[in-house]
C-alpha cells in the first residue's frame, strides 16, 4: 500500500481488427489513485482498450505509458497491471487459496500465506481458502476474481464488467464494496461497463465512449447533467431532447429565449456556450415537474402545456410520458411525494423546469444517438415541424 | 414401480452383453489356465484341475517377453505423448481454421487396415527405404538397420496407436477456458509458466485417458512385433497367439493371458493413482 502508484497515459491509441477499427485515436490520462470508468454500449472498444492497457492485445498504433514507463508493447506479465476478467476466469484446478497466492508465486514470493489470508478477509471470504472456485457462488468468485489481482498490488486494476454476471441486489452490494476496497487500498481502478448506474456510483471520472473514441469525460455529476452530445444525454440516464432556435439576438441578464415548436423556454447564457440560432434543447425527465394546470404558478419558468400520454408507478417515483400539442413526447419522473394525486392518462397537465437546468447541444446532433431503439427521426424544421423529443422509455 | 425399474432394463442389454461374452469366457480362460496334461504331448488334451504351478511355469519360460511387452507399450506411450501433446496443442489454440482439417487428418489413417498399415512401415523401415538409407548416410544407426529390431516395434506401436493419443489431449484443451490463460499471463506466467502451472493440469485428465488407451492395446498388440520385429523382440501378445494356436498349450497360454490382464490392471491402478485427477476424461 506504500508502493508510489503511478498515473496511467493513453497517448493516440489506435487498434484495428482486419478492416474495423475499434479504437480511434485514443488519448487519456487516468490519474494515480483514481476510480475511473469507461462506460459505453457494447461494441464501443472499452474492452479493448482495457486489453491493450492489461498487455492481451497489442494497439495497431500508439502508446501506452505507466508513469514515464512505455508499457506499450510488454507482455502481460511484465507489466505492474493486473485485471479482474469479465467471466472471473478462476483457475478451476487450483483452491481459493491458491488462486489469490497464484501472482505472487509467479514473482517468486514464497510467504504467501499472510498475505493471502489478509487479502481474503479483506473481501470477506475468511473461511474460503480450501474451498474450489466451482463450490462457490457467482458473487464470492467475483471476490476471488478481485482479491487474486489485488493482492499483487499493482499500479493499475482494470475491472472488465465486473458486476456482469450478478443479480441486481448482488451488483448494488458490489458497487459499494468495491468502491470501499479501492478508497482502502488507493490503486488506481479502471472500470469497463456497460451499466450508467454502475459507472456513476463507483467511478470519480467517467469516460463515456461510442464508436471506439470518448464522446465525453468529467465527474459524474458534470456528464450527467452536463452532456454535451445526444449520445451521452441519452445513453447516461434519459433526455428529452428538441431542436429549436434561439430568439433575438442580445442576450439577456436573465437567459436566452429559445423557440421549440410552439413554445418558449429560456435557459442561461451559460448554458449555449456561443451558440446561436438552431440548436438542440435538452432537460432530463426528473427536472420536469407536473402538477394540475390549475397550480401552473407554483411551476419554475419555463413552462409546457400537455396531456398525459402514460403512467408508470414504479414505487419512488411516478413516470409520465406527456403528448405536448405540438405532438412531441416529453418524459417527466415525479418523487411520490403524495402517491394519491397520480394524474391518468388523457388528464391535462402543466409541465415546468428551472431555465438551469436546461442543456444545449449542438444543432446537427442526432437526437436518437445512445438509443436502443434506432428508428430514423424526420428531419426536423425547429419551427413548423412537430417536435421531435427522443422517445422516453426507449431505454 | 415403472420408474424403479427403467434404469435396470435399461442396462440390462450391456449387462447381458458383457456376461454372455467377458465373464462367461474369462471364467472359462481361469478354469482353462489351471487344467493338467493328459499325456506328454499337448495332442493328448487336458482335464480340469486346479494346477497353479501352470501360472509359475509360464513366468518362468516367458518373463522376458513379459518385460518387453510392458517397456515397448511404455517407450511407446511416452514418445506418442511428446509427438501428441504439442500436436494436441497446435490444434487447439494455434490451428484456427485449418483445426478441423487437422483433426480429420490425424484420424484419417484409422480408415485403412491396422495390418495394412502396419505393413507400410515395413516397406518404409527396411534397410532399402530413403528413412533407413538416409539414417546410415549420416552414421546415426548402430547396426545399419531399423527393421527387425525393437526401435521398429516401438515405432510402429507408436504411429499405430498416436491419434487415441492426440484426439483426448485435444479434446482437453479445447475444454479450457482462454480467458483462464490469459489470466494466468495477466498473473506473472510466463508462457513456460503458464503451460506448466495451468494448461498442463487442466489437460491432465486428457493426458491420461491417451496415455491408457495407448498403453493398454500397445502391451497387448502382437502385429507390431510380428510384422516389424525379430525373433527376440517377441511380445507376451506373440507368446499366447502362438501357445493358443500353433502349440496348443491351452493351460499356459490362458495362464499368461491372466497374468497380463492382472498386471495390466494394477498397473493402471496405480498409474491412475499416481497422476489421476477426481474425474476421468
Amino acid at each position: 500500500m506504500t508502493t508510489a502508484v503511478e498515473d496511467l497515459h493513453l497517448v493516440g491509441v489506435t487498434k484495428r481488427f482486419g478492416e474495423a477499427t475499434a479504437v480511434a485515436d485514443l488519448s487519456l490520462d487516468v490519474p494515480a489513485g483514481s476510480f475511473f470508468a469507461l462506460l459505453g454500449p457494447s461494441g464501443c472498444g472499452k474492452t479493448t482498450t482495457l486489453r491493450m492497457v492489461a498487455g492481451l492485445e497489442l494497439p495497431s498504433s500508439g502508446r501506452i505509458l505507466l508513469g514515464e514507463r512505455d508499457i506499450t508493447r510488454r507482455p502481460p506479465y511484465r507489466r505492474n497491471v493486473n485485471t479482474v476478467f469479465q467471466s472471473y476466469a478462476l483457475f478451476p484446478h487450483l483452491d481459493i487459496h491458491d488462486n489469490v497466492a497464484f501472482g505472487l508465486r509467479r514473482r517468486g514470493i514464497r510467504a504467501v500465506d499472510a498475505p493471502v489470508r489478509e487479502m481474503l478477509e479483506l473481501v470477506e471470504l475468511g473461511g474460503f481458502a480450501r474451498r474450489r472456485p466451482a463450490q462457490l457462488s457467482g458473487g464470492q468468485q467475483q471476490r476471488v476474481a478481485l482479491a487474486r489481482a489485488l493482492i499483487n498490488r499493482p499500479d493499475v486494476l482494470l475491472l472488465d464488467e465486473p458486476l456482469g454476471a450478478l443479480d441486481l441486489k448482488l451488483r448494488r452490494q458490489m458497487q459499494l464494496e468495491l468502491k470501499r476496497i479501492q478508497t482502502e487500498v488507493g490503486i488506481t481502478f479502471i472500470h469497463v461497463t456497460h451499466d450508467q448506474e454502475e459507472a456513476l456510483t463507483m467511478a470519480d471520472t467517467v469516460a463515456v465512449m461510442n464508436g471506439g473514441r470518448i464522446e465525453q469525460l468529467g465527474s459524474p455529476i458534470d456528464v450527467y447533467e452536463g452532456p454535451q452530445t445526444a449520445f451521452v444525454a441519452n445513453f447516461l440516464g434519459q433526455a428529452n431532447l428538441y431542436p429549436g432556435v434561439t430568439a433575438g439576438a442580445g442576450a439577456e441578464a436573465t437567459g436566452v429565449a429559445i423557440t421549440i415548436a410552439d413554445a418558449t423556454v429560456t435557459v442561461p447564457v451559460s448554458a449555449l456556450a456561443g451558440r446561436s440560432g438552431r440548436v438542440v434543447v435538452g432537460v432530463r425527465p426528473e427536472k420536469v415537474r407536473v402538477v394540475d394546470p390549475s397550480a401552473e404558478h407554483d411551476l419554475p419558468a419555463n413552462r409546457l402545456q400537455g396531456t398525459i400520454a402514460e403512467v408508470a408507478f414504479v414505487g419512488v417515483s411516478t413516470q409520465y410520458v406527456i403528448a405536448l400539442p405540438s405532438g412531441a413526447r416529453l418524459a417527466a419522473f415525479e418523487q411520490n411525494l403524495d402517491p394519491r394525486e397520480v394524474g391518468r392518462p388523457g388528464e391535462p397537465v402543466a409541465l415546468g423546469w428551472e431555465p438551469r437546468h436546461t442543456f444545449i447541444l449542438d444543432a446537427d446532433e442526432d437526437l436518437r444517438a445512445g438509443l436502443l431503439d434506432q428508428t430514423p427521426v424526420p428531419p426536423a424544421d425547429p419551427v413548423a415541424a412537430p417536435l421531435s423529443g427522443s422517445a422516453p422509455g426507449a431505454r | 414401480m415403472r420408474r424403479r425399474s427403467t434404469p435396470y432394463l435399461l442396462l440390462l442389454p450391456g449387462m447381458a452383453w458383457l456376461g454372455f461374452f467377458f465373464l462367461i469366457p474369462l471364467a472359462s480362460l481361469l478354469a482353462t489356465s489351471l487344467q493338467r496334461p493328459l499325456g506328454p504331448s499337448t495332442e493328448d488334451g487336458f482335464a480340469p484341475a486346479l494346477e497353479f504351478t501352470n501360472y509359475s511355469a509360464a513366468l518362468l519360460a516367458y518373463w522376458p517377453q513379459f518385460l518387453k511387452s510392458f517397456a515397448f507399450a511404455g517407450l511407446a506411450s511416452l514418445i506418442g505423448l511428446l509427438i501428441a501433446f504439442p500436436l494436441a496443442y497446435f490444434i487447439a489454440f494455434r490451428a484456427g481454421r485449418w483445426r478441423m482439417l487437422m483433426l480429420v487428418l490425424v484420424v484419417l489413417p484409422l480408415f485403412s487396415s491396422f495390418l495394412l498399415r502396419t505393413n507400410a512401415w515395413k516397406t518404409l523401415l527396411s534397410s532399402e527405404g530413403f528413412i533407413v538409407e538416409t539414417l546410415n548416410a549420416l552414421a546415426l544407426l548402430p547396426d545399419d538397420r531399423v527393421l527387425n529390431t525393437p526401435i521398429a516395434v516401438i515405432a510402429g506401436l507408436t504411429y499405430n496407436f498416436l491419434p487415441f493419443l492426440v484426439l483426448p489431449i485435444y479434446a482437453s484443451l479445447d475444454r479450457i477456458d482462454k480467458a483462464v490463460v490469459e489470466a494466468a499471463a495477466d498473473l506473472y506466467a510466463t508462457a513456460a509458466a503458464r503451460l506448466r502451472t495451468v494448461i498442463l493440469p487442466l489437460a491432465a485428465p486428457g493426458v491420461l485417458s491417451g496415455v491408457l488407451l495407448t498403453f493398454i492395446p500397445a502391451a497387448g498388440d502382437y502385429i507390431n512385433a510380428q510384422l516389424l520385429g525379430s525373433i527376440q523382440d517377441k511380445m507376451i501378445g506373440n507368446v499366447i497367439q502362438s501357445q493358443f494356436i500353433i502349440v496348443r498349450d491351452y493351460p499356459t497360454a490362458s495362464a499368461l493371458s491372466f497374468m497380463f490382464m492382472v498386471t495390466i490392471l494394477v498397473l493402471v491402478l496405480l498409474y491412475i493413482r499416481r497422476v489421476g485427477t477426481r474425474e476421468l476424461v
